[in-house]
């Protein structure tokens, strides 16, 4: 099981707030990914999460490279689009 | 004395200063900001989102950061979450230290930095023409960023 979060204004663009895959064909990188949210979750969800402020974090890390995410069982993914500050 | 927290229920900011005052003993001065859902036209509710695994961390990174660049015996960084209406507190920050500059200039970063960097998502929920209400996601501002480059020098 991988979990994703979305945050701020990409849990309207995802239409909720977390997703949970089971992944059969083992680790999942960027590409498998985004392909995920636009034929599981929302078409046009890969889009908003493309835009390069959003920033990706791995089990409670930002990712200095999200294009490198490989996610495996039992990951947390977050997606953070631009804070709007306390 | 360290204290930072985020909450998610309604705080009032007199309840935490005065402890907080009296756990800094020797103090030379206390500086406090409290930060306010500000009552605008049309706003009927404010709401804040956080993402647990990093939002109370950068909190605590960001007290840090202040505790290595300021000369301070205590530090108060109290931030709420959820939906709060006009006039509810959102934010208090205090700072205890020997010199009052210290206290004055600790909070200040503080608050730039947890209005622009810390990991908080806000949107408001404004009331419509036709009388029902909407929910509005806010973009970061300019002056956040221009405010947070001050201490980058």
């Amino acid at each position: 099981m991988i979990r994703i979060v979305y945050l701020g204004r990409l849990a309207d663009a995802a239409g909720k707030s977390e997703s949970q895959f089971v992944s059969s064909s083992g680790d999942l990188d960027w590409p498998d990914i985004l392909a995920l949210l636009d034929d599981h979750v929302r078409e046009g969800l890969a889009d908003a999460v493309r835009d390069e402020r959003v920033k990706v974090a791995l089990n409670g890390e930002v990712l200095a490279d999200r294009e490198g995410l490989i996610a495996r069982h039992g990951d947390e993914i977050a997606f953070l689009p631009p804070v709007s500050g306390g | 004395m360290r204290d930072i927290r985020l909450l998610t229920q309604m705080f009032i900011p007199g309840t935490l200063i005065g402890p907080f005052t009296q756990a800094n003993p020797g103090l030379g001065g206390v500086c406090t900001f409290v930060g306010e859902v500000r009552q605008d036209q049309g706003v009927e509710a404010l709401e804040l989102t956080h993402y647990e695994p990093l939002t109370l961390p950068g909190m605590h990174s960001l007290a840090d950061r202040a505790f290595a660049r300021f000369s301070l015996m205590g530090l108060l960084m109290v931030h709420r979450v959820g939906v709060m209406r006009p006039g509810e507190p959102i934010v208090c920050v205090s700072a205890a230290a020997l010199h009052r500059r210290d206290a004055i200039d600790a909070v200040d970063f503080c608050m730039d930095h947890l209005k622009s960097a810390a990991w908080f998502w806000k949107r408001e929920k404004r009331a419509t023409q036709n009388g029902e209400s909407q929910w509005h996601w806010i973009e970061p501002r300019e002056q956040d960023h221009s405010d947070l480059a001050r201490w980058h020098s």
